[in-house]
């Protein structure tokens, strides 16, 4: 007689794994997607062990490990390290030239003419393609834009400051648009409606409930902007990463080991000097 | 609360403090601000008359002009497939080993229950945020020195940079899953690894999976640009094309990495509608 539900007979049956099949079949199918990508990435691990690769890399590593603290050493990399901060802060500020006028130009709730439906058509298009300015600004990279101004401009902060300044720029006037319009809006329309012009209705309307929010994340945009004004340095925009790349290019273990320390160091204090500030401006 | 007070009469409605208010601890962080920023702008060694000279604004034109006309032949456009494709692969090895050495990093990194010693919880967490404060560029740059040129240094980079992120928050999650599952196969004698796998493990699933996607998101657009130091894709294409002042292929490098960054934004987001709906 065979009950309704199966009886497990030996502990063998009991032990088998029921979704065995399937397991081995997905491994097999995820090596065989992984394998194409595994070759184009020419992955080959076994070069780190490989003894011409090795001997360079220990006498690196060997190299790092008392870091390079000479006075003048110290102060050459302290300079370095307040001009990345500067670079950031510079670079954020005229961002915020920029980003400023993008979000005005681009809010919707600002619109005079959408009050009373559709919004015409000239203040449409002329949203539409500031949005799309904010757009082209901020998905270049600011390391190409960085790239491209050294090009221009010569080595030095100068390429640093504008590449942070475009790419920012855009970032923060498409999310200040964005903030404001997810906030209340009836406000701002009253205003509007009520025959307040728009600056007032910004002013009175749309920032005081957007402030503590739009500060905040200028805030961390800065904080931000310090960890990738280090790195502008590797294509000569100055700053830190600049002297870090040429260092690495001498195999100066010392000196690589003292400006990751001091680079992780500003980037730690970045992080909590910007959770501070940003919990006193909520 | 027994006691019913008659209804008091509406309160007149309080002035906002004064701007300016002495006390207010916003103007003194706008103050120190303004201050940091005229230190910063003083203390560069800005040159706007070089950037805004005849013969800048000349060579800025030129440039552009030259941007304008990019090349697209045939043969060119089949090295540009294979390096975009290569710069996808980087980042999508990259975020899988990241992941792998996330999950492992993150067993260490957690205290999932209160008689957990966790004794290498500190130990492992000051690496993930070793590893994630040195950004991808930084980590191609030093592992060019261990593995030469190529798109294996690019996605090591993004490896190691991702491995500190995703650890940090696989960690986290662990942390925060209900402690109940594994507390009742703990109690039945079940091994940890049994704990993990059969308690912990599916519970995080579905957050390790959207957490992992989401860096691959920001891999990619950080592959794209991680070749500049000479890690492969279109990173390195574009650094060699602009050594060597071929316009027309520095402006086809830079359009295909534009449509790359525009397609995965526009992907991520309507995927993220569809699933927010």
């Amino acid at each position: 007689m065979q009950t309704m539900i199966a009886q497990p007979n030996s502990l063998a049956q009991v032990r088998r794994d029921p979704a065995w099949w399937g397991r081995v079949f997905w491994m097999l199918a995820t090596a065989v997607l992984l394998w194409p990508l595994l070759v184009a990435t020419e992955f080959r691990p076994w070069l780190l062990w490989d003894a011409e690769n090795l001997k360079p890399t220990l006498n690196f590593l060997k190299d790092m490990v008392p870091p390079k603290v000479d006075a003048g050493f110290l102060r050459m990399v302290a300079a370095e390290t307040w001009r990345t901060v500067a670079i950031a802060t510079s670079g954020l500020a005229m961002a915020w030239l920029i980003a400023v006028p993008i979000a005005l130009l681009s809010l919707r709730t600002l619109s005079v003419s959408a009050l009373a439906g559709r919004m015409d058509a000239l203040p449409f298009v002329l949203r539409q393609f500031v949005r799309l300015v904010a757009i082209v600004l901020r998905s270049v990279p600011e390391l190409i834009w960085a790239l491209v101004f050294v090009r221009v401009v010569g080595l030095g902060p100068t390429a640093g400051v504008l590449a942070i300044a475009l790419t920012y720029g855009g970032m923060l006037g498409k999310v200040y648009a964005d903030i404001i319009e997810s906030g209340d809006g009836h406000v701002t329309q009253n205003l509007l409606r009520n025959g307040a012009g728009r600056l007032q209705a910004l002013f009175y309307g749309a920032l005081p409930q957007n402030a503590a929010e739009l500060a905040s994340y200028t805030v961390y945009r800065w904080e931000c902007a310090i960890r990738s004004s280090a790195v502008l340095g590797f294509v000569g925009a100055g700053g830190l990463g600049q002297q870090l790349d040429s260092s690495m290019k001498m195999f100066a273990g010392g000196e690589v080991s003292t400006m990751l320390l001091v680079f992780v160091a500003l980037v730690w204090m970045a992080d909590k000097f910007s959770a501070w500030l940003r919990s006193v401006l909520a | 609360m027994s006691v019913q007070t008659p209804a008091s009469p509406p309160a007149p409605m309080p002035l906002p403090p004064a701007l300016f208010d002495a006390r207010c601890k916003a103007c003194w962080v706008s103050v120190a601000l303004l201050a940091l920023i005229v230190t910063s702008l003083w203390s560069l060694d800005l040159q706007w008359r070089q950037f805004f000279s005849a013969d800048a604004v000349a060579r800025m034109g030129k440039f552009l002009g030259e941007l304008l006309v990019p090349n697209f032949e045939g043969p060119f456009l089949r090295k540009i497939a294979v390096a975009a494709m290569e710069t996808m692969a980087m980042s999508a090895v990259g975020t899988l080993l990241a992941m792998v050495f996330g999950l492992l990093w993150a067993l260490p990194a957690s205290k999932t229950h209160t008689e957990d010693p966790a004794r290498w919880r500190g130990l492992s967490r000051a690496v993930l945020n070793v590893l994630r404060s040195i950004p991808e560029l930084v980590w191609a740059a030093l592992l060019l020195i261990a593995v030469g040129l190529g798109p294996f240094a690019g996605t090591a980079a993004l490896a190691f940079h991702t491995t500190g992120v995703l650890g940090r928050l696989f960690a986290e999650s662990m942390e925060n899953a209900s402690p109940e599952p594994a507390f009742a196969l703990r109690l039945r004698g079940a091994s940890p690894v049994s704990v993990f796998l059969y308690a912990t493990l599916p519970q995080i699933l579905p957050q390790l999976v959207s957490y992992t996607l989401y860096r691959w998101e920001n891999n990619i657009r950080a592959a794209a640009v991680l070749g500049v130091v000479g890690a492969g894709g279109l990173g390195q294409m574009l650094s060699f094309h602009m050594g060597l002042f071929q316009m027309a292929e520095t402006s086809t490098v830079l359009l295909t990495m534009m449509l790359l960054v525009a397609v995965v934004d526009l992907v991520s987001y309507f995927t993220r509608t569809r699933l927010m709906n």
